[in-house]
């Protein structure tokens, strides 16, 4: 009997762990990684872009976002929307063909779902490159596609039944029929490098070949009937919209106009121009004209650089009259098309905006303001525009602090376009998010950048840059850049995306902002420590910097190194928005590993490798140094933690690093700047490394931890409480630090009465040690309440948005260490719960926090728990006080461990990792809280189910998870193993398309190596311009926005 | 001439908590008494001997009877505590001067001394046997045991490794390999951890039970099959204080047969060595208390008082650097409220300490299965 209730009980504690938790990774928030190829709807107003990982996403309006991921592991090398709205085919670069539509979900979201793929066969025997496909025309009539082929042969396949209709084949020797003998003599034709339509007759398409032959194919009579007979490698074709003139691009830089009338069939040129000569120039990979009502011509271009001197620019150029500028990006240009507002009846494009997706960020660009500027983009930005090296989540910002954010925000983006975001397509059908969430990213240039993480897209709102209050050789340099007016070529820089910092020390390595009283703590790789608070107004500072020695004058120790930043001595302007007061500097300046602020108390507390500090902000005063080192450890003091460092991470890192920004460091090869070079040569060493790691037999050592291991000192956590760390009966302020070598330090801190706290000094003394026997680094301490409730933050219960914490007695110390949790009772310490990680399944602790899990079934339940991510890359919950582990979910793949290092937690149960150096990865364990993208693209059911029969979407990219809760809450009962599986069938995110071995690995690096052919295929002349035809058969030209 | 040793106030009216000894250096005896709960370190006592047999200017062997009427050495804290908790009531000791010992008198055959109790005291010259000169070990201590040799299959060895208060390095490396499992399928190669390395003079290389190519299959109980090298790793590392692995060694010649299972204490060796020709098998080791799961995970808790620094404190433990703050601190063993009467030495210091502390600290202090065990050092 007792046991059965007992089992009772347990059924209720499963339904309401179901209540609870439930794991999804729900959206990716940033810049895709190795984006390969982009498309354009006009009829939708959609934009797509593929990326090497096989994965593609649509994007419409901010928060419209469908993921489309085929199950080969090959690039998307090409995606074109079909004239039915829509649909898309992708092409990848296993040369095979992938047609999609977006679909309903059962819950009236619209999904992306493969329809069917289609590989191109040739005749037995012949070579491949005969079927490689180069470039894919969708016929405006949507009924068959175009594809040209590396051996020069058009094939075309029927639409949507994707059958290859062999009778229709235009080979070579017919297009050559028509051809003078003498031109025919000199040459093969190549490969097929461009089919366009023509946007006035959509039975003549244009042929480009790479030999420089253009030929007009009539598709009603199967016949070449224009020549357009060109010597000079050709690298595009593009129309006029009156279909009256042909503009052909070509190797040398150069492009060609040619009059397309039925009187010539075999034209001159008309004009022929190099825009960057006389010297030899890059190739025009692209070429775009776009005519206007005041009849000058937008000429817009890729590449064409002078080569000798301009070559390794990634340049789009923009010709309008005498109006010319080269927006030089800062990473290569994939591709790019033009957003019109021309009716489709009318004789002008009438361009408004340029959109420019480049490999790390997307640039768009307001062709209607006189100045071109750039549109702010309100998704896809690039996280990573100087590496991140740390994140902080905050949630609920009070009202009062967010607007004061993004006022700030706004003074700083003046100078992007007034107009909105070109891309509208579909609506969000997102509740508004519950509340303000921020997550700061910190970056190794020393910015910190302000995000809105309330909801799907991830919004920039503010940047704080921390360079100005250090004197550093980048001051020099910044005139540099700026070029005159009557430079030649007109360059232009745009974008963000700057991966070479000028001073590695700048690196933000832990933030730590107050919501209530908008201080905030910022510290760094060279040891300094700012405190900040928001001004509304700019204003000119003097930052009061204070030396503080870890190592209180032991001259043991040397320390190897880098040098300390030097802050300037005069007063700095300092923009409006957080402006630093206090500058506290560690010497040594090592890089500090944990921060804390009270903004109650007016104290921050910083730690390094070689101990902790206590500094009164008010009276800025150091209060208390504690040096941790253990006096044996001589290696904490050589400086950056290289030599420890494992081989693994390291490498892991430094691929990172080379993919991250490999096309940079390849182009940019800037004499003096020998940066890509070393960092190409860290790489191969890495490469040898692992060579030789592998043909050494992998073993471990086996060794129980002493307090003479190395990096015992490393303070790993520090924490502020009011609580009973003198005795039973009286609570104050105190201060907790841990160690790697899993010692605790308190100390009493003494804080002087409001009246007399600018003169009284504040003072601290130990009261407590606690050496954890297992010597595991300390990674997370809280105090709990009589209640077991954590103790609030400071100033939270003061402005009533928390039940004030119980002071009666008996508060307890949570202590985190890799290994395991505790529980100790305060104010004599000792055990009273224990809860082993390590000696059960081998897994560590990587982060902790403390979240609060609400129940998505009973109003006003909620749950708090530790929030924990292991090494191994699991997710999991654990109750306290009980210490009870709850679930247990497989989030982050165990090798991934930038990713894992990058996680980090909400308040609500979420979560954010880096799957990439761009992007974040947002994942859910609260069922309450999930901020996933739920949007409805409207298709015009009349045209779009022409042929499509109305399957029931069971497992589309993004599918709501409660869908699914049936199913989950079986596997819950059924134990958590199966609780994994479940999540994996859920997830299909970008992320599982990364990396998914070492195999792939392998192939990317050998990508590094040699990709330019590629990349040059790829970025070639896929721009969808179907919706520019104008041949009746096209679809009406609509935008669906709220609804219909 | 017998004295009273003991100055304990509080403990001289308490009969059962003294310890009657009775020492004996050639014909002369010396009666003192000791406090049973506090003995105290071996060093003390060792002087305290030489001082009361007024013998200072000689090297000196001291023996203890035990229960058996066996012959025991007193020579490290260890059995000196031992000797003193299983004195009823009486303790006697045999004092003997190094030069004249005869180390055969010490040992664990205990069937031949209860024959002749005691009568190598008589330093019997008679008895020449020609003997292996095993130095005596000065500190008995078990460093590793095999255990639950009932319950798991021969070809298996579980081992427990007592890294506790010992200098020694565990001393061994894993490595990835395969092994060859029967499955439902037949055989199958599966991936294994084996043990790749013994470092010369470690732990593990010391008790002989664990050798290169061993396949480990469990930690601590908990099966290592799934688990990558690194999670291994962190597991052992965890449990170092009290590591119990399972391993299939790799040569079965040395398997514990159990049909003529041994009895015995020892289940420690010495020998370096991995090839036994036959190792003796202990569920457990009988003289010691093994100290169970959660002392082994007490923490050291330094509770610093704001008192000034008006108590000298010498940190007993060179791994204790913790002394730069100027306060005086009290150290103590933090148990498990589970009550383990496991003791650890503490210094005079912290019985003074506690006196003297105030009411908050003797709150700490009077906390149940909470033990603190001060010298009484008075001469």
């Amino acid at each position: 009997m007792k046991r059965f209730r007992r089992h009772g009980h347990e059924l209720n504690r499963e339904r309401i762990k179901q209540d609870l938790f439930q794991f999804n990774k729900t959206v990716e928030h940033g810049f895709p990684h190795q984006p390969s190829a982009l498309a354009y709807c006009s009829s939708l107003q959609l934009m797509a872009i593929g990326s090497r990982s096989g994965a593609f996403k649509i994007y419409g309006a901010p928060e419209v976002e469908i993921m489309g991921l085929h199950e080969e592991n090959a690039a998307v090398t090409q995606i074109h929307f079909l004239p039915e709205p829509g649909q898309l085919v992708t092409l990848l670069d296993d040369n095979s063909l992938h047609l999609w539509k977006v679909r309903k979900s059962p819950d009236g979201l619209s999904v992306l779902k493969e329809e069917s793929h289609f590989d191109l066969r040739g005749q037995p025997g012949a070579p491949p490159s005969v079927t490689t496909i180069t470039v894919v025309l969708p016929h405006s009539s949507g009924d068959v596609l175009f594809l040209g082929t590396e051996g020069g042969c058009v094939f075309v396949v029927e639409h949507p039944s994707l059958r290859e209709q062999e009778e229709r084949t235009i080979t070579q020797e017919a297009v050559l029929q028509k051809v003078p003998d003498d031109y025919q003599s000199k040459r093969s034709l190549g490969s097929v490098e461009a089919l366009e339509e023509n946007p006035r007759n959509p039975h003549q398409i244009l042929i480009g070949y790479s030999r420089g032959l253009i030929i007009l194919w009539d598709l009603q009579i199967s016949e070449a009937t224009h020549q357009f007979l060109g010597d000079l490698q050709l690298e595009s074709v593009t129309w006029q919209r009156d279909g009256r003139q042909i503009i052909s691009s070509h190797s040398d830089g150069s492009y060609c106009q040619w009059p397309v009338s039925n009187n010539d069939r075999s034209p001159q040129p008309l004009e022929n121009k190099v825009p960057y000569g006389p010297f030899p120039c890059k190739a025009i990979p692209k070429i775009l004209w776009l005519t206007t009502k005041q009849r000058t011509p937008f000429i817009i271009f890729k590449g064409g650089m002078p080569r000798a001197s301009y070559g390794d620019r990634h340049c789009i150029s923009v010709l309008h009259g005498s109006k010319q500028i080269a927006f030089d990006f800062t990473s290569r240009v994939i591709d790019f098309f033009v957003v019109d507002e021309g009716e489709s009846k009318s004789d002008s494009d009438e361009p408004s905006a340029l959109l420019v997706l480049a490999e790390e960020e997307l640039v768009a660009i307001d062709l209607k303001t006189p100045s071109w500027p750039v549109i702010q983009s309100p998704y896809l930005i690039p996280l990573h525009c100087s590496a991140i090296t740390c994140s902080h989540h905050v949630s609920n910002i009070p009202v009062k602090l967010w607007e004061r954010i993004i006022a700030a925000g706004n003074k700083q983006t003046s100078h992007y376009s007034t107009k909105p975001w070109p891309i509208d397509g579909g609506y969000s059908t997102a509740s508004e998010p519950p509340q303000r969430d921020l997550l700061l990213t910190g970056h190794e240039d020393g910015t910190v950048r302000f995000w809105d993480a309330s909801g799907v897209c991830l919004k920039p709102l503010y940047k704080l840059g921390t360079v100005g209050v250090f004197v550093t050789d980048a001051d020099h340099n910044d005139n540099l850049n700026q070029s005159g007016e009557d430079e030649w070529p007109p360059l232009r820089k745009v974008g963000s995306f700057d991966p070479y910092s000028d001073d590695p020390r700048l690196g933000i390595q832990k933030i730590h902002l107050c919501k209530y009283s908008s201080h905030l703590t910022v510290a760094g790789t060279a040891g300094q420590v700012l405190v900040l608070e928001l001004n509304d107004e700019a204003a000119d500072q003097e930052v009061a910097c204070t030396l503080v020695d870890i190592l209180q004058d032991q001259d043991t120790f040397k320390w190897k190194g880098h040098e300390r930043l030097n802050p300037r001595e005069e007063p700095v302007h300092f923009p409006a928005g957080f402006q630093p007061f206090v500058l506290v500097q560690c010497q040594p300046p090592a890089v500090v590993t944990s921060l804390a602020l009270h903004s109650e108390w007016k104290l921050v507390t910083f730690g390094t490798s070689h101990g902790f500090g206590l500094y009164d902000y008010q009276q800025k005063r150091t209060v208390v140094v504690r040096c941790t080192l253990h006096p044996s450890d001589q290696l904490a003091l050589e400086g950056p933690l290289s030599r420890v460092k494992s081989i693994k991470k390291s490498l892991r890192h430094s691929f990172r690093r080379i993919r991250g920004t490999r096309a940079s460091g390849r182009k940019r090869a800037i004499p003096g700047n020998n940066a890509a070079k070393v960092q190409e040569a860290n790489a191969r060493m890495d490469r040898e490394a692992l060579n030789e790691m592998e043909l050494a037999p992998v073993q471990r050592r086996i060794e129980a931890r002493s307090a003479e291991d190395s990096f015992t000192g490393f303070v790993r956590s520090l924490y502020f409480a009011d609580s009973f760390v003198r005795d039973g009966s009286y609570h104050g302020p105190s201060l907790w630090a841990g160690t790697n070598g899993g010692t605790i330090f308190a100390y009493a801190i003494t804080i002087p009465s409001v009246e007399r706290r600018m003169e009284e000094p504040v003072t601290a003394t130990q009261v407590k040690e606690i050496q954890l026997m297992h010597r595991a680094p300390v990674v997370g301490i809280f105090i709990l309440d009589g209640r077991g409730i954590l103790l609030p933050e400071p100033l939270e219960a003061a402005h009533d948005l928390s039940k004030s914490p119980d002071m009666h007695g008996n508060h307890m110390l949570l202590v985190i260490s890799e290994e395991q949790f505790k529980i100790f009772t305060l104010p004599k310490v000792s055990t009273k719960n224990k809860l082993k990680l390590t000696a059960i399944d081998g897994s560590r602790v990587r982060k902790v926090s403390v979240a609060s899990f609400s129940s998505n079934r009973v109003e006003d339940y909620s749950e708090n728990g530790l929030l924990v991510l292991t090494n191994l890359g699991d997710i999991q919950v654990i109750s306290v006080p009980t210490l009870r582990s709850q679930v247990r979910y497989e989030c982050i793949r165990k090798e991934d461990v930038s990713g894992i290092a990058s996680c980090v937690f909400t308040k609500s149960g979420q979560g954010f990792y880096l799957i990439s150096p761009s992007e974040f990865e947002r994942f859910s364990v609260s069922s309450k809280w999930v901020v996933e993208p739920r949007c409805i693209i409207d298709i015009d059911e009349g045209v779009g189910t022409r042929a499509s029969q109305q399957k029931a979407v069971q497992d589309g990219a993004v599918v709501k998870a409660n869908s699914q809760e049936s199913e989950d809450s079986h596997q819950m009962l059924s134990g958590m193993t199966k609780s994994e599986d479940d999540v994996r069938k859920t997830a299909e995110i970008m992320e599982h398309a990364l990396l998914n071995d070492e195999r792939v690995l392998l192939e990317i690096q050998s990508t590094l190596e040699s990709d330019s052919a590629l990349t040059d295929r790829l970025s070639f002349g896929h721009l969808d311009r179907n919706s520019k035809n104008s041949t009746g058969i096209q679809t009406p030209k609509q935008r669906m926005i709220n609804g219909d | 001439m017998s004295r009273s040793y003991n100055k304990s106030g509080t403990l001289r009216c308490l009969d059962r908590v003294a310890v009657e000894v009775k020492s004996k250096f050639g014909a002369e005896f010396r009666r003192f008494s000791l406090s049973r709960y506090k003995p105290g370190k071996f060093a003390e006592f060792y002087s305290l001997i030489i001082h009361t047999h007024n013998i200072s200017n000689m090297d000196i062997l001291i023996g203890y009877a035990d229960v058996h009427g066996d012959l025991l050495p007193i020579n490290n804290d260890d059995n000196f505590c031992k000797a003193i908790s299983m004195a009823n009531p009486l303790l006697r000791i045999f004092v003997q001067r190094k030069e004249e010992v005869d180390y055969n008198l010490f040992g664990t055959d205990s069937l031949t001394r209860k024959k002749k109790p005691l009568g190598g005291l008589r330093n019997d010259t008679l008895r020449k046997r020609v003997q292996l000169s095993i130095s005596i070990p000065q500190d008995f201590r078990p460093v590793s045991s095999i255990i639950d040799v009932d319950i798991l299959p021969e070809t298996h060895r579980r081992v427990r490794l007592y890294k506790h208060g010992c200098e020694k390095p565990l001393g061994f490396y894993i490595r990835d390999g395969t092994s060859v499992r029967v499955t439902a399928h037949g055989l199958e190669k599966v991936p294994g951890i084996f043990i790749s390395r013994l470092v010369p003079g470690g732990l593990a290389e010391s008790t002989g039970l664990l050798a290169v190519n061993d396949e480990v299959l469990e930690v601590n109980g908990i099966e290592v099959m799934g688990k990558t090298l690194d999670q291994v790793t962190d597991m052992m590392i965890a449990n170092s204080h009290n590591l119990i692995i399972t391993v299939k060694p790799v040569n079965q010649r040395n398997n514990v047969n159990r049909s003529s299972r041994m009895s015995g204490s020892s289940g420690h060796s010495n020998d370096s060595t991995a090839s036994h020709h036959s190792l003796p098998s202990a569920h457990m080791v009988q003289n010691y208390n093994p100290e169970d799961e959660s002392d082994e995970e007490a923490d050291i808790i330094i509770e610093g008082c704001i008192e000034p620094q008006s108590i000298p404190f010498k940190s007993p433990s060179s791994s204790f650097t913790s002394s730069r703050n100027n306060l005086s601190q009290r150290r103590q063993k933090e148990l498990p409220l589970n009550g383990s009467v496991r003791k650890t030495n503490g210094s005079i210091l912290k019985t003074l300490s506690a006196l003297k502390a105030e009411a908050r600290h003797s709150l700490a202090f009077s906390r149940g299965g909470i033990e603190e065990d001060g010298t009484v050092i008075t001469l």
